[in-house]
């Protein structure tokens, strides 16, 4: 079975080891990026960014809930933005909850969880994806 | 010494669906209204400034020129999201301002067709639509508003009244796509697209077209500053980097550096406004904006819809025209249509939806990604 190949490109599959997903910080300002970047975008400072392994924990920031969405896109989800223990802003889905507003409270601790996406790629290859789930 | 610049004519079609038209047709209807209400031709324009998003790579601007009057003159077509529009008109200001133009023609067009959802644009591997939350614009605004909702409280029900409003404001506009009446339990009731967002909180998908003529203070006075609408502030911004605005579109922090730029420039500040077009693209973002522009205090936006300020015969009348809720968002002309919008009122020409006495106003588009455009008209004292 080939290694399944990752969502997006700051989700990292290590050939040891969990996966994780990959920041890049400023040294000079602290701001923290989703992914590679030698500049940073708030204070412009050139090749001061470092790698860093972003938490599996976070809190709920806001929500969306889509009950409409592309053709063949399964409905209704939610759309989370949760920001990362040390750093880092991630949006993805909130799994293991009803969807419904009176249910999703603001500021949940939510983790992340590593899964097979349900879709292939037109060669049938294998993506690696991560919802986020009520910490329990 | 640069010259002031002003708007000396302009016009838009009706907002609709125009399948049997194209693009440059739609533009050159709305161009020759605009130059016909300025009382000049095209042969006296020295340069066309088009917004167009979804050919932006198709010259509509020549194209539109192909239709009315091939004259050689320089044509600029801008890009620039939903802010194409507002930019075409802010490039056009700049070119008098810099003294190359006397007399300059503003277009803003697009055709929408069913655009559907926009945004969650195809990238390689696998789409994310759905596995990693949405790229939908309705979900992008959800989530905007859910922030507001963290901060202050905001209710589902505060952000449906504003499309209540919205829609409530059409009624009176000829121009407008809907001019229906829209109940609280409809808005709320309708097809939930991305909560807190439900159909009838979304901007309608509609073709359009507005235009403008714009001079320089010299020739607006050789040609009779009568119904002529000063252009006391242009503004363009990008988006700031705030921390989590890579990730979650930032729409408010442009919003809010663009207008204390604008007010700056026309000297002017949110209580001298007698109306605002504003970038109401969901209803979430219309309160958001209240906030941005000063129209309120922070935290007080749902309040102003409660209390129905921002109704046409309120403290600060907003959308009067219906806005992109019920009048419609055809991307690259809609910021050229709420310049349109805002001179009617001025010139005391918007009939029955007339904001009565109003001397200043107030034009704002987004687009995401995100560029804020602001203007602010005044009227001319004569």
């Amino acid at each position: 079975m080939p290694k399944p190949l990752p969502i997006v490109p700051y989700l990292k599959i290590p050939d040891e080891g969990d996966p994780y997903l990959e920041g890049h910080r400023c040294l000079d300002c602290r701001a923290v990026f989703l992914g590679e970047r030698s500049v940073c975008a708030n204070c412009s400072a050139r090749d001061r960014l470092e790698a860093v392994r972003l938490s599996n924990h976070g809190e709920l920031y806001v929500y969306s809930i889509t009950h409409r969405s592309f053709p063949g896109v399964e409905t209704p989800y939610v759309g989370a933005i949760v920001d990362l223990e040390g750093g880092g802003t991630v949006k993805g889905n909130l799994i293991h909850i009803d969807p419904d507003p009176e249910k999703i409270p603001l500021g949940l601790p939510v983790e992340l969880t590593y899964q097979i996406a349900p879709r292939k790629d037109a060669e049938g290859n294998e993506y690696l994806m991560y919802y986020f789930q009520p910490r329990t | 010494m640069s010259e002031n610049v002003y708007i000396i004519g302009t016009d838009m079609i009706r907002f609709g669906r125009y399948p049997e038209k194209s693009v440059p047709r739609l533009g050159a209807d709305a161009a020759l209204a605009a130059l016909d209400d300025a009382g000049v031709g095209l042969r006296d324009m020295q340069a066309l400034y088009c917004g167009n998003l979804l050919q932006a790579g198709a010259m509509v601007g020549q194209r539109v020129l192909q239709e009315i009057g091939q004259t050689g003159i320089p044509v600029v077509n801008t890009a620039n999201a939903c802010a194409t529009g507002a930019t075409a008109l802010r490039e056009g200001w700049t070119a008098i301002r810099a003294g190359l133009y006397d007399l300059v023609l503003v277009v803003g067009v697009e055709q929408m067709g069913k655009a559907g959802l926009l945004g969650g644009g195809g990238s390689k591997g696998i789409s994310t639509e759905g596995l990693l939350g949405s790229g939908t614009m309705p979900a992008i605004f959800a989530e905007a508003g859910m922030e507001h909702a963290r901060k202050y409280g905001t209710t589902f029900e505060q952000f449906a009244k504003v499309s209540v409003k919205n829609h409530h404001h059409s009624t009176r506009n000829p121009k407008s796509m809907y001019q229906k009446e829209t109940p609280l339990e409809d808005v709320m009731g309708a097809e939930m697209i991305s909560y807190p967002n439900t159909k009838l909180m979304c901007s309608v998908n509609v073709d359009g077209a507005a235009a403008a003529v714009l001079a320089s203070e010299s020739k607006a006075r050789e040609l009779g500053l009568g119904r002529a609408v000063k252009i006391s502030a242009s503004i363009l911004t990008s988006d700031p980097y705030t921390a989590r605005d890579l990730t979650m579109p930032d729409i408010n922090t442009c919003t809010r550096l663009a207008a204390k730029q604008a007010y700056e420039m026309a000297g002017v500040g949110p209580n001298d406004l007698d109306l605002v077009e504003l970038h109401d693209c969901f209803a979430t973002a219309e309160i958001l904006h209240y906030e941005n522009l000063g129209l309120c205090a922070d935290g007080e936006a749902g309040k102003l819809i409660d209390e129905r300020q921002t109704y046409y015969d309120g403290r600060i009348p907003v959308n009067v025209s219906g806005g992109l809720l019920s009048k419609g968002h055809p991307l690259g002309a809609t910021g050229v249509a709420n310049v349109y919008e805002v001179a009617t009122h001025l010139r005391g020409e918007a009939g029955e939806r007339q904001v009565a006495g109003a001397k200043v106003g107030l034009t704002h588009v987004i687009g995401l990604g995100s560029a804020c455009a602001i203007h602010i008209l005044e009227r001319v004292a004569v």
